[in-house]
């Protein structure tokens, strides 16, 4: 069963009591709320996602309400909890859709320990990924937004997750977070990407959220392997540039990326050693993302 | 919502072998509180070391690895930090005792194993204090509260230093005195305390508390809290001490008398009431009956009861009832009751009602 499945009535019946069993990859998230910018969120930017049954097992609890006061008729605010307790402070009520997706990726980077989780976007063709880790700022999410649109199977945008076990990548296919010029970029870039409303002065700008494409959340479950390690910077007026980066470098970067390589100790080394070993690493600048996306199609095809 | 499971991480604690028969919502609930109590790294050692981990359903067992990976980070933290603090402290010549956390670890107790670590508390002789301090500042620690109010709280009526914060490792330090109030009702004799300490093997300078004495703070810390949402995590430890300790002969002779001793007859009994209610901690009888000593009136005994057996459950929706949060607003009181004589609570609450709390965070 798929979010898609489930008649209006039922998933706000479910949003608004329960709770929607949400899955996103490996992981289950129950969401509960009541408002309307988080039903018509879902509904939009998870329809393809996997709803599961009550009885089994969710990994997180999570709620948006809006917080009792004078200000929630002035200027209502929204509070994510998770498990009844917040960890932020209450945001505007009209992010509340962009507060969902911050409070998912919080979920994940404090918790999930048993991956090592790097603050990286990482797509896949052939089996093979392309991780991308960056600072906000840089395109890094522009970036995957056009690759996904062109081919490339979304593992995530913000975390990628790789096994200490196995070296896998395991996939969290959710929505891209795009903001300010970024949005009408992929508009014209993309015009078949399913984009959700602007919000506009959240705390990273304008917001808009890019749906996950169906093909990359029906094979959730595909792990990929790590085989290039680029870092995006956008440049306006740029052309299209690869430039070798050493290992030592890449290592350094993605484990500076990482949420959790402090707490994995010399199994995070081995970790991340080995799927450095297994890249080619690069420095990008790009200032068109058309002749980006065709630089990767390239590299993609030629090695 | 509601779930029905409102003992489920005691449950869980005392009989770990039946946990990989559990259906996966009774896990889901398992998780949420265990996180909540700080006690998911606790179970996933326990069911290791019946080799009962990989017999644990997927989804569960990923949060008992990942929170298993971050208590081994914390133990390994928590080793460098007090090799920090010996360094800072070689030119004083005092010799610091380890408390709580740290010296479960440094003694090698299975209380350590798979304990969510936060800061390291070490205990000084009160004369060496200003010595402790000023070598700490000289080595990168500072004081984290900058309240003149605060700095005299924890100065002049506390058993403790305001926290330390090291500038670069951000690390925080309790460096304490004494492990009671100076202004609390009761009197544990601190010289008494530090007389009995044992030095750590192969390390000059650095102790941890008697086994009696170990058992009796660790009650204290726990019967004189204000705040329990780590109540349960330290009833956990509680029960592995006295399981530890209990083997060996004579502990359990002498734990009533050093308890009296030390003027803390009132939190052994309520560690041994609530360990053996809770977590089935064996005790023999002759113990118990020892104990009985610090035994409160039968009406005070049943209150504490009606308090504790809810304050000593995860701090979590799922282990709460009616009376849940009642029973909590009325152990913060007690406990600064304890800790202060009365015109001084009057005074403190007061300073700190006209403050701006911290928001409500997780």
């Amino acid at each position: 069963m798929i979010v898609a499945d489930l008649p209006e009535s039922e998933l706000a019946r479910r949003l608004g009591g329960a709770g929607l069993r949400l899955r996103t990859g490996p992981l289950v998230t129950e969401i509960r709320s009541r408002l309307l910018e988080i039903a018509d969120g879902v509904r939009l930017h998870y329809r393809d996602h996997p709803a599961e049954e009550p009885g089994g097992f969710a990994d997180f609890h999570v709620r948006l309400v809006l917080p009792r006061g004078p200000r929630r008729w002035l200027r209502p605010q929204v509070l994510f909890q998770f498990d009844g307790a917040p960890p932020f402070y209450p945001l505007p009520a009209a992010q509340a859709f962009p507060v969902l997706e911050w409070g998912l990726n919080w979920c994940v980077s404090s918790h999930c320990h048993q991956y090592l989780v790097v603050h990286a976007a990482v797509v896949e063709r052939s089996g093979r990924a392309l991780i991308l880790p960056a600072p906000p700022g840089s395109g890094k999410s522009t970036l995957c937004a056009g690759l996904v649109s062109r081919g490339w199977r979304l593992l995530s945008d913000e975390l990628t997750l790789i096994d200490p076990g196995s070296g896998h990548l395991v996939p969290l296919p959710r929505p891209i977070s795009l903001k300010n010029a970024s949005i009408e970029v992929i508009r014209r870039f993309a015009p078949g990407a399913v984009l959700g409303p602007t919000v506009q002065d959240t705390l990273k700008g304008s917001v808009a959220h890019m749906k996950a494409p169906v093909e990359s959340v029906r094979r959730a479950s595909e792990f990929a392997r790590p085989r290039w390690m680029v870092l995006p910077r956008y440049e306006a007026g740029t052309p299209a540039r690869l430039q070798p980066l050493s290992k030592g470098r890449a290592f350094m970067h993605l484990a500076e990326s990482s949420f959790n390589y402090s707490l994995h100790g010399r199994r995070g080394f081995e970790t991340l050693a080995q799927a450095i070993e297994a890249c080619d690493c690069y420095e990008f600048a790009y200032g068109n993302l058309e002749e980006a996306v065709e630089l990767y199609d390239r590299l993609a095809t030629s090695t | 919502m509601t779930v029905p499971d409102t003992d489920i991480v005691s449950l869980a604690l005392r009989d770990p072998r039946a946990l990989p028969g559990w259906p996966l919502a009774r896990w889901e609930a398992l998780v949420r509180q265990a996180r909540r109590a700080n006690l998911l790294s606790r179970l996933a050692v326990l069911l290791d070391a019946d080799g009962l981990l990989q017999s644990v359903p997927e989804a569960p067992r990923a949060h008992l690895d990942a929170a298993r990976t971050v208590s081994q980070a914390q133990e390994e933290a928590v080793r460098r930090e007090v090799a920090y603090v010996y360094q800072a402290l070689a030119p004083t010549g005092a010799e610091i005792v380890l408390l709580k956390g740290a010296a479960y670890l440094f003694a090698g107790l299975p209380a350590a194993r798979g304990r969510v670590f936060s800061d390291v508390d070490i205990l000084v002789p009160g004369v060496a204090l200003g010595q402790v301090e000023a070598a700490l500042m000289l080595h990168g620690w500072a004081t984290t509260h900058h309240d003149p109010y605060d700095q005299r709280y924890y100065r002049r009526w506390m058993h403790e230093l305001p926290p330390m914060q090291h500038i670069t490792r951000g690390t925080v330090l309790d460096v304490h005195h004494a492990i009671l109030p100076t202004t609390a009702r009761l009197k544990p004799d601190s010289a008494k305390l530090l007389a009995a300490s044992r030095p750590l093997a192969g390390e000059p300078r650095l102790r941890v508390l008697a086994p009696a004495d170990m058992v009796l703070h660790s009650a204290t810390h726990l019967f004189f809290n204000e705040e329990l949402g780590s109540g349960l995590r330290d009833l956990a430890d509680l029960d592995s001490l006295l399981r530890h300790f209990g083997r060996q002969p004579g502990f359990w002779e002498q734990l009533a008398g050093r308890a009296r001793e030390m003027d803390l007859t009132r939190p052994l009994y309520y560690a041994l009431r609530y360990a053996t209610r809770i977590l089935r901690t064996p005790v023999p009888a002759t113990a118990l009956r020892a104990a009985e000593i610090g035994r409160p009136s039968p009406l005070l005994r049943r209150l504490m009861d009606v308090l504790y057996l809810r304050a000593l459950r995860p701090d979590h929706p799922g282990a709460a009832d009616r009376l849940t949060p009642l029973a909590r607003h009325s152990l913060y009181v007690r406990a600064h009751w304890l800790r202060m004589p009365p015109v001084l609570l009057v005074y403190h609450l007061g300073v700190k009602a006209f403050r701006r709390e911290s928001p409500g965070t997780a």
